[in-house]
């Protein structure tokens, strides 16, 4: 169904993090960025579709006004909103939004971290971009900021606090399907495979609350009303947002799940996990008769890599790019 | 990231170290009754073995140097680390020249590189741990001083450990990948038994037993809006799975179940690392340590509290030096020195135990802590130099 294509080098190797790939891909000027997070840097890589031109550029996690930085990042993600694209940053001090292309940092925000470390660590973790124009992020905590963007600009301003999950932060998503109808537009995720369901808005709503079962969700994503939610068993599970109903449960890997995808326009599915595959599934959801259903179409086997991000490449699902943990490239696979 | 790795990374490491040393120095043995020199290194007799892993381990479980250790911090720079591992492998009458216990560093980091990728589940680590600490236990079991300090560090594991999440276990399994990224030095008895290739990345088999807590990859279930199982689906997983076995114990004593971190050398299988091939990896090596560490304060606190148990350094003596060496011969050591690539090296801080009385005073406090049987200590002077400073001049 899919074959490898030529990988991308890039400078660092990838870190062991959840999601650790974002994808952006620039139809107007024919390109698509690749982000990896390595220790405290963030590697970007900007590939030309026609695949002679590749541009990297390295970013830091850095305060401004500071140095030198040892603060490890958690994660680097693309926010698509309707005026603009931004790349959030996510360490172990604060928040970083770069434009889209890594050139200019435009907000920083600094998390409250103590003077000597305690036993809690205090990062922010869990990236998503939300109808209209928020940004929301995940902390250690459990906490989620709201993050409100102007359509252009840096007075960028943290609008609201929701504190509803009392574990760490692991990811966020908001719905991807581009239909306005759905009620819930904000999944989020933690360490206790809570699920929390959000409406946006000048003041979030909270629709929903999935228990989770003390077992790490890793990795979330939002299609159709349908939360998709990868765990550390290796389990993924489909749940009605608005209502809690299991849909269905996959016994989808042998390790912990890394990174969830889902390709918006055909209902594909991709996870990847630590025991080194990456699989294809497809997902049909009618929401009006509230029937799912779950189809397996493909593995690939990355050989002797503990996969630690996957996402698709377009919305179709009709290219994917792989990371792994100590692998200095990112590896594609498209359609035959 | 996880203010909580320090421990597990210390004794998990120290106890690779202990299996080394201990398999080096009874392939260093010398029969009791033949103990005189035979070859530039002294023999070991029986005797000295044990004092030697006696001392190291006394100095591994000083109370006051886990007190530090345990306590909430972010991970040493590799440079740091490697410094206090080197004090530690000095606590005793045994010598190391520098290509040796570079070797020693690289052994124990691919081990425990190996260990903590290989763990089906991130909480496994702590069940690695106890298979070196149960090791560690028996090295000293004829010694109950010891025995006490390393039982009381089994109460500490399991206080600050049992309770954390699956979701806390990864995130110090993370940070400890992060600290051995891009380290893929080979290790002759990991590419002899097949566990790492010769690129120098380690195998990750799809076969198995799934984790404690994982079911078998194959089966998808579809349920009713009222929680009915109403489809089955299976599909091909790509590999070949078995269920789980049983969980191990995570008590002071029981059985772990796994074997990683149990003892992997013995006598007949000398160690050896491969510096060729790797230099190629290691040119994507991090510099993350290079940076100025605002914590380095913190560092050189668990550093000073190992150095107080340090004996003022007479000049070398080879007839009462005890060296070590972890090559089959002195050539091949000098040799391994001299061609060990640059990217390789660990920019080792070069602390020597100084004659100088002021700078000493702040150590000798500490000192006190760690002599047992009242070796020679510099005279104590109640003014000392801030101990960062008097590092920086080091």
């Amino acid at each position: 169904m899919y074959h490898k294509e030529k990988s991308i080098q890039i400078k660092n190797s990838a870190s062991a993090l959840y999601n650790n790939l974002s994808v952006l891909r620039i139809a107007p000027r024919r390109l698509t960025h690749f982000t990896v997070v390595h220790a405290n840097m963030v590697n970007m890589v900007s590939a030309s579709w026609d695949g002679l031109n590749y541009t990297h550029r390295q970013l830091q996690s850095k305060e401004p006004n500071v140095a030198t930085s040892t603060s490890l990042i958690m994660q680097a993600a693309f926010c698509v909103l309707p005026s603009r694209d931004l790349l959030v940053v996510t360490s172990q001090k604060g928040i970083q939004m770069y434009e889209s292309d890594g050139s200019i940092m435009v907000y920083w925000h600094a998390l409250d971290t103590p003077e000597t470390p305690t036993a809690q660590a205090v990062f922010a973790r869990g990236i998503a971009a939300v109808y209209e124009n928020y940004i929301c992020v995940g902390v250690s905590s459990g906490a989620i900021l709201v993050f409100d963007v102007p359509s252009k600009g840096s007075n960028i301003t943290l609008s609201e606090v929701l504190e509803e999950h009392k574990e760490s932060i692991t990811d966020m998503a908001s719905e991807c399907s581009g239909s306005q109808e759905c009620i819930a537009n904000l999944v989020t995720a933690d360490d206790g495979g809570n699920l929390c369901v959000w409406k946006s808005g000048e003041e979030f709503q909270l629709l929903n609350k999935i228990p989770g079962f003390d077992m790490s969700c890793s990795s979330v994503k939002l299609w159709k009303g349908t939360v998709v939610a990868g765990y550390g068993t290796g389990q993924i599970r489909l749940y009605e947002a608005v209502t809690g109903i299991l849909h269905a449960e996959i016994n989808a890997h042998a390790r912990w799940i890394y990174s969830v995808d889902v390709a918006p326009f055909s209902g594909l599915l991709l996870s990847a996990a630590e025991d080194s595959l990456v699989r294809v599934w497809h997902m049909t959801i009618t929401p009006e008769t509230n029937s799912v259903e779950v189809a397996h179409l493909h593995n690939e086997c990355v050989t002797d890599t503990q996969i630690c991000g996957a996402k698709f490449c377009d919305g179709d699902g009709y290219a994917f790019a792989v990371t792994g943990y100590d692998l200095s490239e990112i590896i594609r696979y498209i359609q035959s | 990231m996880s203010s909580r790795t320090l421990p597990l990374l210390f004794i998990n490491l120290g106890g690779e170290m202990l299996y080394i040393l201990d398999q080096r120095l009874r392939a260093q043995n010398i029969p009791a009754d033949k103990a005189k020199k035979v070859s530039a290194i002294p023999g070991w007799i029986e005797a000295d073995r044990k004092r030697v892993m006696n001392d190291i381990i006394t100095t591994m479980f000083n109370k006051k140097f886990l007190e530090e250790l345990f306590k909430p911090q972010e991970l040493y720079s590799k440079k740091a680390l490697r410094t206090v591992f080197d004090r530690l492998a000095h606590a005793s009458i045994m010598r190391l020249n520098q290509a040796s216990m570079d070797k020693l560093y690289d052994l124990m980091t691919m081990a425990f590189k190996y260990q903590v990728l290989l763990c089906p589940r991130p909480k496994d680590i702590l069940l690695v741990s106890f298979n070196h600490m149960d090791a560690i236990k028996d090295f000293v079991k004829d010694t109950p001083s010891i025995l006490s300090q390393v039982d009381e560090t089994y109460r500490q594991l399991i206080e600050m450990y049992t309770p954390l999440s699956s979701g806390e276990f990864q995130l110090i399994r993370q940070t400890l990948l992060i600290f051995f990224q891009d380290m893929h030095i080979r290790v002759s008895i990991f590419l002899k038994d097949k566990v790492q290739n010769s690129n120098g990345r380690f195998v990750l088999p799809t076969s198995g037993p799934v984790p404690h807590g994982t079911q078998v990859p194959g089966l998808i279930r579809i349920f009713s809006c009222t929680g009915e199982e109403i489809t089955r689906l299976k599909f091909n997983n790509g590999g070949n799975y078995t269920t789980a076995l049983r969980e191990g114990s995570f008590d002071i004593f029981g059985d772990r179940v796994t074997k990683l971190g149990t003892n992997m050398y013995s006598v007949s299988r000398p160690v050896e690392t491969h510096m060729s091939g790797t230099a190629k990896n290691s040119a994507q090596h991090t510099k993350v340590s290079a940076a100025p560490n605002p914590l380095a304060k913190e560092e050189l606190n668990l550093l000073a509290r190992l150095m107080g148990g340090l004996e003022v350094q007479k000049p070398g003596n080879t007839d009462t030096d005890f060296r070590i060496n972890l090559f089959a011969t002195d050539e091949e050591e000098e040799e391994a020195l001299i061609s060990r690539p640059d990217e390789l090296s660990y920019g080792v801080i070069n602390i020597q135990a100084t004659k100088d009385q002021q700078a000493n005073a702040e150590l000798a406090k500490i000192m006190g802590e760690f002599t047992e049987s009242g070796d020679q200590s510099p005279s104590v002077s109640n003014k000392g130099d801030d101990l960062l400073a008097m590092m920086d001049g080091l």
